[in-house]
């Protein structure tokens, strides 16, 4: 009687072990979210893809929608191509805008998908055409510098 | 100056005939592990013992672990505009190193420390002599179980401390200060890697497993077989199990987690 009553309690500790492993699974880990190969696929260009890495979310509308599968720089072009895995449930149009935001004012890059109004989706292995590079906090500075000094060698003309 | 130099002398030696010592207990008890995995009822014995005895502690320091990590991250988090990053702050502390870490230590007190006053008992009392006397094997009937129980209930009990923290940071977070509940499980979610985080949270916690198990059965099997040396058996198994874990895991963080970004 004593004995089964222990295993009872030991039973019940290992179900509960397993169901707690089940829940760090389910609902705080993405075991099952779309990472394997669930999902069509989707390219897009960038001139400059910043912090952006593999594996961060692709979001519209601030839903996450996908994750970036890899990045690849084009020895043609100099541009990097990102491959964008793409939940089956959510379709864009053509002429929809990829663009690399920031979350927060430090959080982490991730890709913003901003649809367009045309009536035909996007398929599996197409490109997305309208792409907006990452913010490069450099550029910036050197071009609002670059800006200031012509503005003032003009006036001194 | 001569008397400095002995003592120093002596304590080195002292010192590492005890290690010498440790190491071949911990190779005696590996080899006859197998044995103890047959007696499965005196394993679900200290499963019991150390395990299911451990849940009520393990539960309520994982919730109020979490709720505190909840109250402090908001506070950090909202300055910078992100206190929906909450729930991903809560996960992936809890996960990767307080839910291993914490639940170890208490493992220690709570139950480490008990294994090694039991044998260090059975050892005054000479219960393990007596075993001896009767060709039964003391290490493969009173200490390999309690290894193997200690090693079977850490990892369990970690997983439970953590999915506890992660409720408890829910509470606090979602149902106390409001953060959306959307935002909360989402940014978790995109965070927390099944087999990144949580997966090398539960080898860390195996690997405590070991550790914790291994001290406190050596602390006890090999206490002075006096009421002193129980009571000192039992405080160096809680201090050195406590450094250890400490130690490891910095170590397993730096192999894990390093160079990961």
């Amino acid at each position: 009687m004593n004995r089964s009553k222990t295993n009872v309690a030991v039973g019940v500790f290992v179900a509960l072990g397993i169901v707690a492993l089940v829940f760090m699974a389910l609902k705080v880990g993405n075991l099952v979210s779309f990472d394997s190969a669930e999902g069509y696929r989707l390219e897009a260009r960038f001139d400059n893809i910043g912090g952006l890495r593999v594996r961060a979310p692709i979001k519209s509308a601030g839903v996450v929608v996908g994750r970036v599968e890899a990045i690849h720089l084009d020895g043609a072009t100099y541009e990097a191509v990102a491959q964008l895995r793409i939940h089956p449930e959510y379709r864009f149009s053509t002429d929809t805008i990829a663009a690399i935001v920031t979350s927060g004012l430090l959080g982490e890059q991730y890709l913003s998908l901003d649809a367009g109004g045309d009536s035909l989706y996007l398929k599996d292995g197409e490109r997305i055409i309208k792409t907006q590079s990452a913010m490069v906090l450099e550029k910036l500075i050197g071009q609002f510098l670059y800006n200031k000094a012509a503005e003032s060698s003009g006036d001194k003309k | 100056m001569l008397d400095l130099l002995e003592r120093l002398g002596a304590f080195t030696l002292s010192v590492l005939a005890r290690l010498g010592l440790a190491t071949l207990f911990f190779g005696t008890v590996f080899a006859r592990t197998a044995q103890g995995v047959k007696r499965g009822a005196l394993l679900v014995r200290e499963v019991h013992f150390s395990g299911v005895r451990s849940l009520a502690i393990i539960l309520v320091s994982g919730l109020f672990v979490g709720m505190v990590l909840a109250v402090q991250g908001y506070e950090v988090l909202q300055r910078f505009g992100s206190a929906d990053a909450l729930g991903s702050l809560v996960a992936l502390s809890l996960v990767r190193e307080l839910g291993p870490v914490v639940t170890a230590l208490l493992f220690a007190g709570r139950a480490g420390s008990a294994v090694t006053a039991e044998i260090g008992l059975m050892r005054a009392t000479e219960q393990l002599a007596a075993m001896d006397m009767m060709a039964v094997d003391p290490i493969s009937r009173v200490v390999v179980p309690r290894f193997l129980g200690a090693l079977a209930s850490l990892p369990i009990l970690a997983v439970i401390f953590s999915s506890a923290g992660v409720i408890g940071a829910y509470l606090v977070g979602v149902e106390l200060i409001g953060i959306d509940a959307g935002a909360f499980w989402s940014q978790m979610r995109a965070s927390v890697d099944f087999r990144l985080d949580v997966l090398n949270g539960l080898f860390k916690a195996v690997v405590f497993g070991v550790a914790v198990g291994l001290i406190s059965v050596f602390e006890g099997y090999h206490a002075a077989p006096t009421a002193e040396g129980v009571s000192s058996a039992t405080t160096r198994t809680v201090v050195i199990s406590s450094l250890s874990v400490l130690t490891l895991d910095f170590i397993l963080t730096v192999l894990m987690f390093r160079g990961l970004n």
